[in-house]
């Protein structure tokens, strides 16, 4: 065989890549694991995780090094987005939000917001968050209501924003409004006067990811605060925050995936009814035989889509939809088993497959939902073995 | 059309399958962009031809035809940045 040939495909991780895992996995399991239960009860990550993520350099880890941030390839942030989200999916929301900011304005930044507000966020002083939806605009993201209005050396910001990931901790949003009859986002500060926010609570899954409600009343923004261009906030800034959102989402989903699958296996081979474990049993075996190879298979179009965005492919948008609609699917369906292979025990929260199943169902939904994905992946399907830039 | 317009054009043909795109038709009025592909379009341009777009190259009439596209990647590689 060719070298060509085995340099073709390359599925084992680098030893650097192995390591990020290694240590982020022990991360977890000290710091997060144990705590992710009491988190979701008291529907509130407290401000020390936050920290922690902080110092470790799992905020901004995506962005490079000369930028402030962790340098990771994407493979590397892709596995530390699984061990995070193995141990926490609310956790795993931070990560997700932050960095689809942080990405956007590194891509679309102009060169002052890169230089004053990039750093800021590589380091995680200041925390970003995503407002796209509105109490009525879902999935149809590019109909924003929000209205933003040029006013001298400024824009003034009129709306409202729902269901804002980590709303509440936020020190800046990246908020998509309507300015004349086109697409504009802006680098909001909290803090900005006209600004307000609500906490939302009660919501199914990722309870503890400190959701809000925004409220912009003739709220003033410099007007340096415009990222990209007027016209380009949906369909470049806003699209580049949602593909990288999709991406980390698709990764947190296998952790939800695998924390089901370490749960199940556990669980079915001390667990004993008619006189056997429960993994002795053959409709047991079909169940963890479907979790264990869906769990693999979503992992590897995560690798797939991480390899084509390590390159930088043109594909490795339609790559991560991929990943992201089976992983989501995945999860929630490895979750809804979890539940059912842990019997009665599964609906009590003394186990964590409730909460899997609950956090599962939420990627389903979020940065494109299943059917979006459907409509998306079927209309531009990717070319099979023939990627976009010939590699 | 020349070289560099054909490689556009066979870019986008992956999306406009049943297309014979011009060098001077606008891929807008089309109707077969979107975000996606919008977003895709930006990283073929930077990929195949080596160029950096940035936030000031964000004009509709940068991204509108063939010949547009290359004459943007003609400015970014002679380093003078977006349209005058």
């Amino acid at each position: 065989m060719s070298a060509d040939a085995l340099a073709g495909l390359r599925l084992e991780l680098s030893p650097q890549q192995r390591e990020v895992r290694r240590r982020c996995r022990a991360f977890v399991a000290e710091h997060v694991a144990p705590h992710a239960a009491r988190w979701d009860r008291e529907a509130r990550l407290p401000d020390q995780a936050i920290a922690e993520l902080r110092q470790r350099g799992y905020l901004g880890a995506h962005l490079p090094r000369e930028l402030g941030g962790g340098g990771l390839d994407a493979v590397a942030y892709g596995l530390l987005t699984e061990e995070i989200g193995r141990g926490c999916s609310s956790l795993r929301s931070l990560l997700t939000v932050h960095d689809m900011v942080s990405e956007a304005v590194r891509r679309w930044g102009s060169p002052l917001l890169k230089t004053e507000v990039l750093p800021r966020l590589a380091q995680a002083e200041l925390l970003g968050a995503l407002a796209v939806s509105e109490p009525g605009v879902g999935s149809d993201a590019a109909s924003v209501e929000t209205a933003a209005e040029r006013d001298g050396d400024a824009y003034v910001l009129s709306g409202r924003k729902r269901w804002i990931t980590f709303g509440m901790t936020a020190d800046v949003f990246l908020v998509l409004a309507r300015c004349g009859g086109e697409l504009a986002a802006f680098l909001v500060p909290a803090a900005a006067p006209g600004l307000t926010r609500e906490p939302i609570t009660g919501v199914v899954g990722t309870r503890a990811a400190r959701l809000a409600e925004l409220t912009f009343e003739r709220c003033r923004v410099a007007a340096d605060r415009l990222v990209g261009r007027v016209g380009f906030g949906f369909s470049h800034v806003a699209a580049t925050a949602l593909d990288h959102g999709r991406y980390s989402v698709a990764w947190g989903a296998v952790g939800i995936a695998q924390a089901c699958l370490d749960a199940c296996l556990g669980y079915t081979a001390t667990r004993r009814q008619f006189g056997k474990p429960l993994a002795g049993h053959q409709l047991v075996q079909r169940q963890l035989t479907e979790m264990i190879v869906n769990t693999r298979a979503a992992r590897l179009l995560c690798l797939y889509a991480g390899h084509r965005r390590s390159l930088g492919a043109p594909d490795a948008a339609t790559e991560t939809l991929i990943a992201k609609y089976f992983a989501s699917r995945t999860a929630s369906r490895a979750a809804s088993d979890a539940v059912q292979l842990h019997g009665a025990n599964g609906l009590s929260q003394d186990y964590p497959v409730e909460r899997y199943l609950r956090d599962a169902k939420v990627t389903e939904i979020i940065e494109g939902s299943t059917q979006i994905l459907q409509v998306a992946i079927a209309s531009y399907p990717p070319g099979e073995f023939d990627p976009i830039d010939g590699a | 059309m020349n070289d560099a317009q054909l490689r556009i054009k066979s870019f986008l043909s992956r999306f406009f399958k049943q297309h014979d795109l011009q060098p001077d038709e606008d891929i807008f009025a089309l109707g077969f962009v979107n975000s996606l592909l919008a977003m895709q379009l930006v990283n073929f341009v930077e990929k195949e031809f080596a160029v950096s777009i940035e936030d000031e190259d964000l004009d509709l009439a940068n991204f509108r035809t063939l010949a547009a596209i290359d004459a943007l990647v003609e400015r970014k590689r002679a380093g003078r940045g977006a349209a005058g």
